[in-house]
């Protein structure tokens, strides 16, 4: 039976309208849209300037018992390193024979360790830590390498404020270098 | 056992059956039934298969046709295996090379492909997984597997090599895969990252994209825009199957060139930004630290290198016609030529590239040649499209010290000995 006039321009219709229903402006309209809540949900990167850190506080004497909860059974009671790395000193090692890269004597931000922190450790159990113990652990941390003192406080704006020993000690990739 | 037992078993359904289970205690058919166990016990004095003698597997019949749903290599290539690291206390973050000197061509088979892990091998239901995509683009959005594998399509053969293959202080490996194993190559299956991203729209303020996996390690990396645009890919498929799961399945980056750790397996999320993020795996690792205390950050090319894989450590050659083989690379492109020294680095010949050379892909080198039995050292050196030349070690450390960690991509020396036995010539003082 031929499509009548009036169902072939209600096709265009129904046609126009499932378009326009798929997102944006997309060639292929794959996908859907990522709500702002999943984008919350997923979206855990924290800059070296702090400015994506998320709200919470902590304190270094609440990161210190957390440590030996938490971490102290791979990186040492007191950040000497085991299974896990070495967390504290290798202050004027860089330039020497043996040196001994640590949170204290390499890492350049100290917004990188809440980041790091929340995404990846304990090791056996990564994501489980609140955003007040991740802030309490890097004051800790901190602490231990003498960067900040026994009674700070940590949240988004005092941990971007921390200034790390070795912030400028890295340099742009000038490869070809040899020969 | 009679020439003619070929026949009779075939023609006998039940002794078919018995010979594919490998059956032993079947009573009087166990005459006929012989097992690949029971052929490997026979004693390997055996000239009982060499000429004029007809060996055993040919007067019986074989497995079943789909015996093995997939199949695997011969039993006795069971030595033929990834080298596992083994001065770590664990393996959730570690390393597996690929044996260098058993890969024949420039393919790596799945099996065989090196590993780097962060937070170990995640088990991902591809139903479960998604990858989103945010931050700088004009439609935030969340694909599945089948969205990515809908788009265009692209296979294209290239290399991934760790940063660290191997360390300056690690030089002194025996095998080929020992030393320099955390390389290899196959043929990756993908969509071009750039055909999304456009999909997505970029907003003009972009400028790095932070890729992000779904291990426990949610390993994050940032990529420059202009790589995103050039030649990365959202990979699904290596060689003509879906990834493996050590390899990130169901989906990871490709940035052809780039050390690996760069190439996010498990990918999970793409976050669009004006800025590198600066995460942990490219200030605290993945940085060179140089002699004089400062570290160069965003190295993210791998330099030409070459190994002569045949021979080399622990083989050994006897005098007459020897093959010299190996595999060249570069990030920046094409091999344009091996140069292959058999006396120690006096004298250089040009070795024959195998064809096709293809951009960012291992390179097969061949080089016919006559050992004289007199002790000697075999050494291999590529220089890339751009007019790169690989290094020696002692070049290398004189730059860069040995504190650096990555990208060594030195000339590896083997020596031969008199007895032909080849072993590194980098040896611990």
């Amino acid at each position: 039976m031929p499509m009548s006039r009036l169902s072939l321009v209600g096709a265009a219709i129904v046609l126009v309208c499932t378009t326009t229903l798929v997102y944006g402006q997309s060639k292929f309209g794959f996908g859907k849209k990522a709500t702002d809540a999943e984008i919350a949900g997923w979206s855990i990167d924290v800059d070296r300037d702090g400015k994506y850190l998320p709200p919470g506080h902590g304190t270094v004497s609440q990161g210190r018992e957390l440590f030996q909860n938490q971490c102290a059974a791979c990186h040492g009671e007191k950040g000497e390193g085991g299974i896990g790395d070495k967390l504290v000193g290798g202050k004027g090692t860089l330039a020497t024979a043996k040196p001994v890269k640590t949170v204290g004597s390499y890492w350049p931000y100290a917004p990188t360790l809440f980041d790091y922190i929340r995404r990846a450790m304990p090791l056996n159990a990564p994501e489980s830590l609140t955003n007040d113990e991740v802030y309490a652990l890097s004051g800790y941390i901190l602490n231990m390498n003498g960067i900040v003192p026994a009674d700070a406080a940590m949240d988004a704006k005092s941990l971007s404020a921390v200034k790390m020993p070795n912030r400028d000690g890295f340099v742009d990739d000038p490869r070809p270098d040899v020969p | 056992m009679k020439s003619g037992s070929r026949v009779e078993a075939t023609r006998s359904s039940t002794r078919r059956q018995f010979l594919a289970a490998g059956s032993l205690a079947v009573g009087g058919a166990a005459a006929l039934v012989a097992s690949g166990e029971a052929l490997a016990a026979e004693p390997a004095a055996g000239a009982e298969n060499l000429p004029p003698n007809v060996p055993e597997w040919m007067k019986q019949p074989g497995a079943d046709t789909g015996s093995e749903p997939y199949g695997l290599p011969s039993k006795f290539e069971k030595s033929i295996v990834r080298v596992l690291k083994k001065d770590t206390e664990q393996q959730t973050s570690s390393q597996s090379q690929t044996p260098l000197q058993d890969i024949d061509g420039i393919i790596v088979p799945n099996g065989l492909f090196y590993e780097r892990h962060h937070g170990g091998i995640p088990e991902i239901d591809p139903a479960q997984h998604r990858l989103m995509i945010h931050g700088l683009v004009e439609r935030p959005t969340v694909f599945t597997v089948d969205d990515i594998k809908r788009y265009p399509s692209e296979s294209r053969i290239h290399f991934l090599e760790c940063s660290g293959n191997p360390p300056y202080t690690k030089i002194y490996a025996k095998t080929a895969g020992e030393l320099v194993g955390l390389a290899s190559c196959c043929e990756w299956t993908g969509a071009p990252l750039k055909t999304v991203l456009e999909d997505v729209g970029l907003k003009p303020e972009a400028k790095w994209i932070i890729a992000e996996g779904a291990d426990a390690a949610a390993l994050t990396r940032s990529i420059p825009i202009e790589k995103c645009l050039e030649d990365a890919m959202l990979v699904y498929s290596q060689n003509g199957e879906r990834l493996r799961p050590a390899q990130g399945y169901p989906l990871r980056i490709l940035v052809p060139g780039y050390e690996g750790n760069m190439n996010v397996k498990w990918l999970r999320r793409l976050h669009v930004t004006n800025e590198p993020i600066y995460s942990r795996e490219e200030t605290s690792r993945y940085t060179d630290l140089m002699p004089d205390g400062t570290a160069r950050k965003f190295t993210f090319m791998m330099e030409a290198k070459s190994i002569i894989t045949r021979p080399s450590g622990t083989h050994k050659i006897q005098p007459g016609f020897n093959e010299i083989t190996g595999l060249a690379w570069t990030g920046r492109g094409k091999v344009a030529k091996v140069d292959v020294s058999t006396d120690g680095g006096k004298t250089w010949q040009a070795a024959k590239l195998q064809e096709p050379v293809l951009t960012r892909a291992f390179t097969r080198f061949r080089l016919a040649w006559t050992w004289d039995g007199k002790p000697t050292t075999i050494i291999s050196r590529v220089t890339d499209e751009t007019g790169y030349v690989q290094p020696s070690f002692e070049q290398l450390k004189d730059v860069r010290g040995l504190n650096g960690q990555y990208h060594n991509n030195a000339t590896w020396p083997w020596k031969i000995a008199e007895t032909g036995e080849v072993t590194n010539a980098h040896v611990k003082a």
